[in-house]
């Protein structure tokens, strides 16, 4: 078995409402931030153990369905 | 006239049900696990919240089953119409180009909203006029819509833009715009003109009692354009 940790963000192009809300309020609490992108983990565990497959399969499974590609990016790391 | 309306678990597809049988049709529900539209003049994938929204909108359900065939009926010229929810998943599966965010205010928005029809050769829109403003409501939380500056400029080459909010008097302004929308786009159509999307629910303004039947134009157009084909023997 290999675990895939997955990260889902929003293109640099596209503006993030909640990204954009978070940074507001944080920047009204007087913290010293710049920015902030909100995305998405995701954890997949594969029942596949050679690593070369695994990473085919994950980008498959990243641009069918986990991300998507008008909008987003994704990126992995696998585990295990 | 044989209308199915695709149901996903978590579809609110009775308004839909009910809007037809207001223009005198009696719609099949179709389960989302079947793997047949044969037959239909039309397919309807209506508003909700397919598999709870889950992931983004629309995203799940592009993957059941009924979502290939539809895909085949498609690609053959047949009507499809997502409505909402359907739209979302639409463009999820590759039938219209773009992608939805949240709202650009982030609140879940729930409300009358005026619209400007900018074309009426199509068969989900002859009953209005080029120009006319209609009020139809909006419900949903990630209705805006986001395309590339290619895939906009595409969109408008394609004269593919059907539906943009606007104000009271037609405006296309930020005003009119109620969830950050690129271009007020509400609705568009794919090339051919037989994929039709939008985000408003016409299927709630069907009579008066409930608020209004500006609704009403887009169920009457596609029973009109049914018409006209079968006068022509097709």
């Amino acid at each position: 078995m290999l675990k895939a940790k997955v990260t889902v963000t929003l293109k640099d192009s596209i503006v993030d409402p909640q990204g954009s809300a978070a940074e507001r309020v944080l920047t009204s609490m007087k913290y010293p931030v710049e920015s902030i992108r909100i995305g998405k983990y995701m954890e997949v565990i594969l029942s596949e153990n050679d690593k070369v497959k695994a990473e085919e399969i994950m980008h498959e499974i990243c641009q069918k369905l986990l991300a998507n590609p008008v909008m987003e990016d994704y990126s992995f790391e696998l585990e295990g | 006239m044989k209308i199915g309306i695709i149901r996903f678990p978590g579809s609110g597809e009775g308004d839909c049900l009910e809007a037809w049988r207001v223009v005198g049709e009696e719609p099949v529900l179709i389960w989302h696990q079947e793997t047949s539209v044969e037959g239909f003049d039309l397919i309807v994938l209506p508003g909700g919240f397919s598999y709870g929204d889950y992931l983004r909108a629309g995203a799940l359900a592009c993957f059941s089953p009924i979502m290939s065939a539809v895909l085949r009926f498609a690609q053959r010229g047949g009507l499809v119409w997502g409505i909402g929810n359907g739209f979302q998943i639409l463009t999820e599966g590759g039938l219209l180009p773009g992608a939805f965010l949240c709202n650009a205010q982030l609140r879940f928005l729930c409300s009358p909203q005026y619209l400007r029809v900018e074309r009426n050769d199509l068969a989900f829109t002859n009953q209005y006029r080029t120009g006319q403003v209609i009020q139809i409501p909006i419900n949903h939380g990630e209705g805006n819509y986001s395309i590339s500056d290619d895939g906009y400029r595409q969109l408008e080459e394609n004269n593919q833009i059907v539906l943009r909010y606007v104000t009271p008097e037609g405006e296309m302004s930020a005003n009119g715009n109620p969830n950050g929308s690129r271009a007020n786009i509400a609705g568009i159509v794919n090339r051919e003109g037989n994929v039709f999307g939008m985000m408003p629910h016409p299927e709630r303004v069907m009579e008066e009692i409930i608020g209004g039947v500006d609704g009403q134009g887009m169920f009457l157009s596609i029973l009109k354009h049914r018409e006209r084909r079968t006068q022509h023997g097709a």
